[in-house]
């Protein structure tokens, strides 16, 4: 079932538009990523998802329900640009926020206790915000987002300035939070987390969702039927075509070993190549060339951007 | 349902307003405006009393009476009476030429309009001589008119009433004319009272200014609107804020009023005028001992600051302090919105300066104008600047001891609602865009642009 639905959602500021008629559904349970380069429009979308500003048409629906004010106590958001009043103490200041989020003051100092001591900052509680560390601020700020146990979390650029053991810990979290059932929207540049954490995907280009699906199904649709092999004691190098069937799209040589990307034309299989090649050399590894979710996120965005361009 | 959510988001103003006004009060900076200020407050009122004593300068001051009622005036240390046998329009000619700082003119039909003598100088003679000569001539007005109608108990109060002299002083013009200025308590009244909301609407939209740069700056603000809407978030801090104010204010007054009952206490004789005889002798002999004793506490009672703080009675201060509140919390509101809004549209508080230039002016404006408001408090320039929202907080209460029609402040009122719900709807549209954006310059034409934001 969908969580989370935006419905021809477009959003227009002073002539420049910053998200046109854009469509997502997340998945409940999910974790879903945001991508996109600087200016796509996620941050506006996120916006309007937590309820901050309004589309200029369309809607969001949270579990089949138009959004509402109240719903964003079943939203945790960690901003992209995010901080804390620097003269107020730890402690109250976290109090602060979750009794804005509709916690009761009671409830909220309970669950505080717990965070606190899960990440044994309990001695940070009566120190003013500036005495801390980017990376203390950021653990009382990832609390601060998850403390009123939402439905759905949404993390901007969550791992911007984090060091890696607070990466983890972050990542670990987020896991375990979407194994307990909370669905996860994650915006980021960062494509090495997205092919780690997320299961699927939009990809924002100038306003628009130029890619969605799931992570592996997108894969597998850009993946271009191409495969690595590696061949010793062959003749270097390969020709470009072997039998008319098989494009060598690039090669190298490493002593004796030739590496070369061959790509497979659509009646073909691996065995027919493989067979083509048993008698140049002796084959010490075959693999399919999957393409990295950075790849796809450069070779989409620079195809819609020449394709706008055109326009 | 919807009840539910409606005291939820009203809760979540309370907290907003709760950490607002808990972190101000607990700020350095609060404590010391709030022991600053009642110090300066009370020093405005224990130095003039304190240099009034210390003039060893004596007044003289010519006196026609042209009631002869008023011979047995009595000199002070400070005031000395010269009776001239001459006309008015010919002493008030001679005045400049002569060496006494003062004429009292003291017109036939005193006795039956108490309002109609007069105090001409050339220099201002002070609140004290006018003080001492309304209760020498209100004493001696009394027993006359205990003889001429007898002491019947019934006729207390209207004698009372018959013989409360109020002395209109006038300052002499070079051209020689005399220039009204009876009014010098209502200046004083209407300056204080629009400087103070002036200060006030200065000082605490700044602060409302610095919190949203303050939670712009920190990128708090997201975490927070993400939570609650911009616009309550605004509301919650204007609100906050002006609680403090208010509070800073009542804790002024108390203060104040303890300090200078402390120095009341501590020298009691600067605060006394030398008691004059009241009751002349073949008065007393009329008089039976309980309406002596009634008189005698009347008299007591007539230390120099009961005298001036019986020049106040003539005020209605109810009227006058609830519309300072309400032209205290009106501007505030006005103007705290328009400080909110700047502070969000800027990056920091060094980018304010183009956008406070529309908020100072008015402001200032109305203090450059004070001058002329207080020469013509009923004039139409007076009546348009206290009916114009941006104006009207100070105008008016510059206006309000000298008297202003119950129309005049209902228009003016009513104009300042219509002001505040046009200017929080006008600030809330910029301010919930402005939060969000960082890094850019802002301009006039941005903020315009804002506003037509969905």
């Amino acid at each position: 079932m969908e969580l989370l639905q935006a419905i021809n959602v477009t959003k227009t500021f002073a002539g420049h538009t910053a998200l046109n008629c854009v469509n997502v559904s997340v998945p409940e349970g999910s974790i879903y990523g945001l991508l996109g380069p600087n200016g796509a429009g996620k941050t506006t979308l996120i916006r309007i998802i937590n309820n901050i500003i309004a589309p200029d048409s369309g809607e969001i629906l949270f579990k089949g329900e138009k959004l509402k004010q109240f719903h964003t106590g079943l939203i945790g958001y960690l901003p992209e640009e995010r901080g804390l009043y620097k003269k107020m103490k730890v402690g109250e200041q976290a109090l602060y926020l979750a009794q804005l989020k509709g916690l009761s003051h009671k409830e909220a100092l309970k669950r505080l206790k717990y965070w606190f001591t899960k990440f044994e900052i309990q001695g940070w509680w009566g120190r003013k915000v500036e005495e801390l560390s980017k990376g203390m601020q950021q653990k009382i700020q990832f609390i601060i987002t998850v403390i009123h146990d939402p439905k759905l979390m949404i993390f901007d650029e969550p791992f911007s300035g984090f060091d890696p053991i607070n990466v983890n810990m972050l990542k670990e979290e987020i896991l375990e939070m979407r194994d307990k059932g909370a669905t996860i929207i994650f915006s980021t540049h960062n494509m090495a987390s997205v092919e780690e954490l997320c299961d699927h995907i939009s990809l924002v280009n100038k306003a628009n969702i130029i890619l969605e699906g799931s992570v592996r199904s997108i894969k597998q649709a850009y993946k271009s039927n191409a495969f690595e092999i590696r061949i010793k004691d062959l003749q270097y190098p390969l020709p470009e075509s072997l039998n008319n069937q098989f494009t060598v799209k690039s090669q190298r040589k490493e002593d004796d070993t030739t590496i070369a990307s061959i790509q497979i034309h659509e009646n073909n299989s691996v065995n027919e190549l493989l067979q083509s090649l048993i008698p140049l050399g002796r084959i010490q590894a075959v693999n399919e060339i999957i393409p990295n979710m950075n790849d796809i996120f450069i070779q989409q965005v620079n195809l819609s951007n020449d394709n706008s361009n055109k326009e | 349902m919807i009840i539910q959510i409606k005291n939820n988001s009203m809760s979540k103003i309370n907290l907003i307003i709760k950490r607002e006004y808990s972190t101000r009060v607990r700020k350095k900076s609060f404590i010391v405006m709030t022991i600053l200020g009642p110090i300066l407050m009370a020093a405005l009122f224990i130095v003039p009393i304190f240099l009034a004593h210390m003039t060893s300068e004596k007044k003289m001051i010519q006196v026609v009476d042209e009631t002869g009622l008023f011979g047995k005036i009595k000199n002070s240390e400070n005031v000395e009476f010269k009776f001239l046998s001459i006309s008015f329009i010919e002493a008030e000619a001679k005045l400049s030429s002569s060496k006494e700082d003062g004429l009292l003119y003291i017109p036939m039909n005193t006795i039956n309009a108490p309002t109609m003598v007069r105090l001409i100088s050339e220099k201002e003679l002070g609140i004290n001589v006018k003080t001492y000569v309304e209760s020498q001539m209100k004493t001696l007005l009394r027993n006359y008119l205990y003889e001429t109608e007898g002491l019947k108990t019934d006729r207390f109060e209207e004698i009372d009433k018959k013989s409360d002299i109020s002395v209109t002083t006038a300052i002499m013009k070079e051209d020689g004319k005399a220039e009204e200025s009876s009014t010098e308590l209502s200046m004083v009244l209407g300056m204080f009272g629009g400087i103070l909301i002036y200060f006030m609407i200065f000082m605490f939209g700044a602060q409302i200014m610095r919190g949203v740069i303050e939670e712009k700056t920190s990128r708090i603000v997201e975490i927070i609107v993400s939570s609650v809407k911009p616009f309550q978030l605004l509301m919650g801090k204007i609100v906050g804020v002006g609680l403090v104010g208010l509070t800073q204010f009542l804790l002024w007054i108390v203060f104040t009023f303890a300090i200078i009952t402390v120095f009341k206490t501590a020298f009691p004789e600067k605060f006394t005028m030398k008691q004059t005889e009241q009751i002349s002798p073949q008065n007393s002999k009329m008089l039976s001992a309980k309406e002596i004793t009634v008189e005698k506490q009347l008299s007591s009672n007539d230390d120099g600051v009961n005298k001036v703080l019986k020049a106040f009675k003539r005020y209605n201060f109810v009227q006058i302090i609830l519309c300072f509140l309400f032209y205290f919390i009106g501007g505030f509101l006005i103007y705290g919105t328009l400080f909110a809004a700047i502070g969000s549209a800027v990056d920091s508080e060094s980018d304010t300066q183009q956008f406070m230039l529309p908020i100072t002016i008015p402001l200032i404006f109305s203090i450059v104008m004070a001058q002329y408001i207080i020469m013509n408090p009923q004039g139409s320039l007076s009546f348009w600047l206290s009916v114009i929202p941006l104006t009207s907080p100070i105008i008016m209460m510059i206006r309000l001891p000298f008297g202003v029609p119950v129309f005049d402040l209902v228009i003016s009122m009513t104009f300042m609602v219509v002001a505040f719900i046009f200017n929080t709807w006008l600030a809330g549209k910029i301010y919930r865009t402005g939060i969000l954006m960082y890094g850019k310059k802002i301009n006039y034409r941005e903020l315009y642009k804002w506003l037509k934001y969905k």
